[in-house]
């Protein structure tokens, strides 16, 4: 059992390790830094791998586990407006991690709020919350989160019928005139990993880089995945996202956690609990299902 | 001219081997003081300036985010490494405004009622171009004239080539329309800084207009024009750092984005420095012209 933990321990570590310069600051405030209460080893050991034990008495209602997410809730992150289904990628997290703290069926509860009063701190009507919410300090200030569910992946978006549209690799990608936005993640994955033979371009803002590309300044914009899924789904049309790039070739982006009101006792168990679906590797298969294959950006191979 | 730089300078001009008369004596006595006057106030300002930043509260905050040596050290090589694309830019540019400028100085000038709407044009032209802040138009030109998709695929002129919409071409273009109605009115004001007996005199020996402005009037204009032309190409240098606004990375673009990235302000420092070292010799240069040009023309200096 001990074994275990320390197995599952080790996989999140590396998890977090593996996620890049980004990740320095938020993997300072793995559970052992958040719970105030007790040294993590003791908390293991009370509690196994048992997020389920872990979480009795701590919800809102002792029957039940309220989620809450965004109004409206979209795709890829829940299908239909429909968080209760399971169908998206927050809705599988959520009712994953509420499987793990021992709720399913009725007795997940749904409810809805605005990003920003969730971001305030101002919301007390749920468990936890899930809508895309990025760790950082500031938040941190007046609420807790847990350990990212999800690192946002670097991805290459352009005209469905443009010369980027036959990319599988990254090497294919030396020839695009490629922008980003300055000041990113994403340009400095464009210096340092893509290395392109032509000049690349750092603009502004997304709308410069998004102007350039309608104005055949550009063949292709680097972002991280969620923004590009966005401007491809909403802002320019004819877009799309051509593929991702793997984690490890670099350039992570934004760290998203579940939102909990500030030392929430709750969020030791959901770390518990992702530590879980991480080592059973079912987080890295409901990540595959919705932020890849749903969204039909594959991973590009590294060389 | 045999007018050595010293002190026979100011007396009347190249008494050769001269004993130095009284008057020289006390000039140089005059000279001494103002110098010793100089270092001590020099001195007593630096000092107290010192004093008062480096015992400011804010003192030690400002040195880790601005004056950061380590990341001076590891920023400095990569910004200066940007340096080419900005002597790159300033160079293609400089020629054009020059030729357009002129251009619309002599527009300007025409006495034929029959080019009036010459007149006017040039006239319009360089209000509106000096009103609008050239940022602005590099963002609209930059942006709005490739958004015409009038032109398609790449162009090859003499040396020069590349893509019709690229921010290379069109930044620069941008910077010709701003810059060259600053130079037209230099332009304009030397050519008309040229006395009217010159030209009465020229006209009454039977030249034409065109001959009385290319014989006569030019050559005397463009001494005038020199200094106040250096100073706006100095100004030029500096302002091809706006070009980062399309997309462009050259030193300021890189130091923004590396400055974004960190939150240090240090990457600005260095991107300053490298802009001194390439704008204070031709800021000497054009001192030591504009000095040369007036002790030619004979202006005589006041101690």
């Amino acid at each position: 059992m001990k074994r275990q933990i320390f197995a599952t321990a080790a996989m999140a570590g590396l998890l977090l390790a593996a996620c890049g310069d980004d990740s320095t600051t938020s993997s300072d405030t793995t559970p052992a830094a958040e719970s105030t209460a007790a040294p993590a080893d003791t908390v293991a050991a009370a509690v196994g791998t048992d997020a389920a034990a872990c979480a009795a008495g701590k919800t809102l209602a002792a029957d039940s586990l309220t989620i809450a997410t965004g109004d409206p809730a979209f795709p890829p992150y829940v299908i239909d407006d429909k968080p209760e289904s399971g169908e998206g990628f927050e809705s599988a997290v959520a009712l994953a991690v509420a499987k793990e703290l021992g709720f399913e069926g009725d007795a997940v509860k749904w409810v809805r709020t605005s990003f920003d009063t969730a971001v305030a701190g101002s919301d007390s009507n749920n468990d936890f919350n899930l809508q895309q919410f990025t760790i950082n300090d500031d938040r941190k200030l007046v609420v807790s989160f847990s350990d990212p569910y999800y690192t946002a992946n670097q991805a290459v978006l352009g005209y469905v019928d443009g010369p980027g549209k036959d990319v599988t690799k990254l090497s294919d990608l030396k020839s695009l005139r490629l922008g980003a936005a300055a000041g990113t993640t994403s340009l400095q994955f464009i210096l340092d990993v893509i290395k392109p033979d032509a000049e690349p371009f750092a603009f502004n803002s997304n709308a410069d880089a998004k102007t350039a590309l309608d104005n055949d300044q550009i063949d292709a914009i680097v972002t991280d995945l969620p923004t590009g899924l966005y401007i491809s789904a909403v802002e320019i049309e004819g877009t799309k996202v051509f593929g991702q790039f793997p984690i490890d070739a670099g350039g992570a982006g934004d760290q998203w956690g579940l939102l909990l009101s500030k030392d929430n006792p709750l969020t030791e168990c959901t770390n518990i609990a992702l530590a879980n679906l991480t080592a059973s590797g079912e987080l890295a298969a409901i990540t595959d299902k919705w932020m890849g294959e749903w969204t039909q950006a594959p991973t590009l191979s590294k060389d | 001219m045999t007018n050595d730089e010293g002190a026979g300078n100011l007396s009347a001009p190249s008494r050769v081997a001269a004993r130095p008369t009284r008057r020289d004596e006390w000039l140089r006595r005059q000279r001494r003081k103002a110098a010793s006057i100089a270092v001590v106030s020099t001195v007593a300002t630096f000092g107290a300036l010192t004093w008062l930043i480096t015992t400011s509260s804010g003192w030690s905050k400002v040195k880790t985010i601005f004056f950061n040596a380590d990341r001076f050290k590891q920023d400095f090589p990569e910004i200066l490494g940007y340096l080419w694309v900005d002597v790159k830019l300033f160079l293609q540019t400089a020629p054009f405004i020059l030729l357009w400028g002129m251009a619309i100085a002599l527009c300007r000038n025409t006495r034929n009622p029959v080019l009036f709407p010459l007149r006017a044009f040039a006239a319009i032209y360089t209000d509106f171009f000096r009103g609008v802040p050239i940022i602005l138009t590099i963002y609209l030109v930059g942006f709005g004239i490739p958004k015409l998709g009038l032109l398609h695929g790449d162009f090859h002129v003499l040396w020069f080539g590349g893509s019709w919409n690229s921010p290379y071409l069109w930044g620069p273009i941008a910077l010709v329309l701003a810059y060259s109605a600053y130079v037209a009115e230099v332009f304009r004001s030397g050519i008309e800084g040229v006395h009217e007996s010159q030209r009465a005199g020229a006209r009454s020996l039977g030249l034409s207009h065109s001959q009385t402005m290319r014989h006569v009037v030019i050559p005397q204009a463009a001494r005038r024009v020199v200094p106040p032309l250096m100073n706006d190409f100095l100004s030029l240098q500096k302002d091809v750092a706006l070009l980062s606004v399309l997309g462009i990375i050259e030193v300021f673009r890189r130091a923004t984005s590396i400055k974004d990235l960190t939150g240090n302000f240090t990457p600005l420092v260095a991107a300053a420095v490298i802009f001194l070292a390439l704008t204070i010799p031709e800021t000497r240069l054009v001192d030591w012209y504009t000095n040369r040009q007036r002790r030619r023309t004979g202006g005589s200096q006041v101690v």
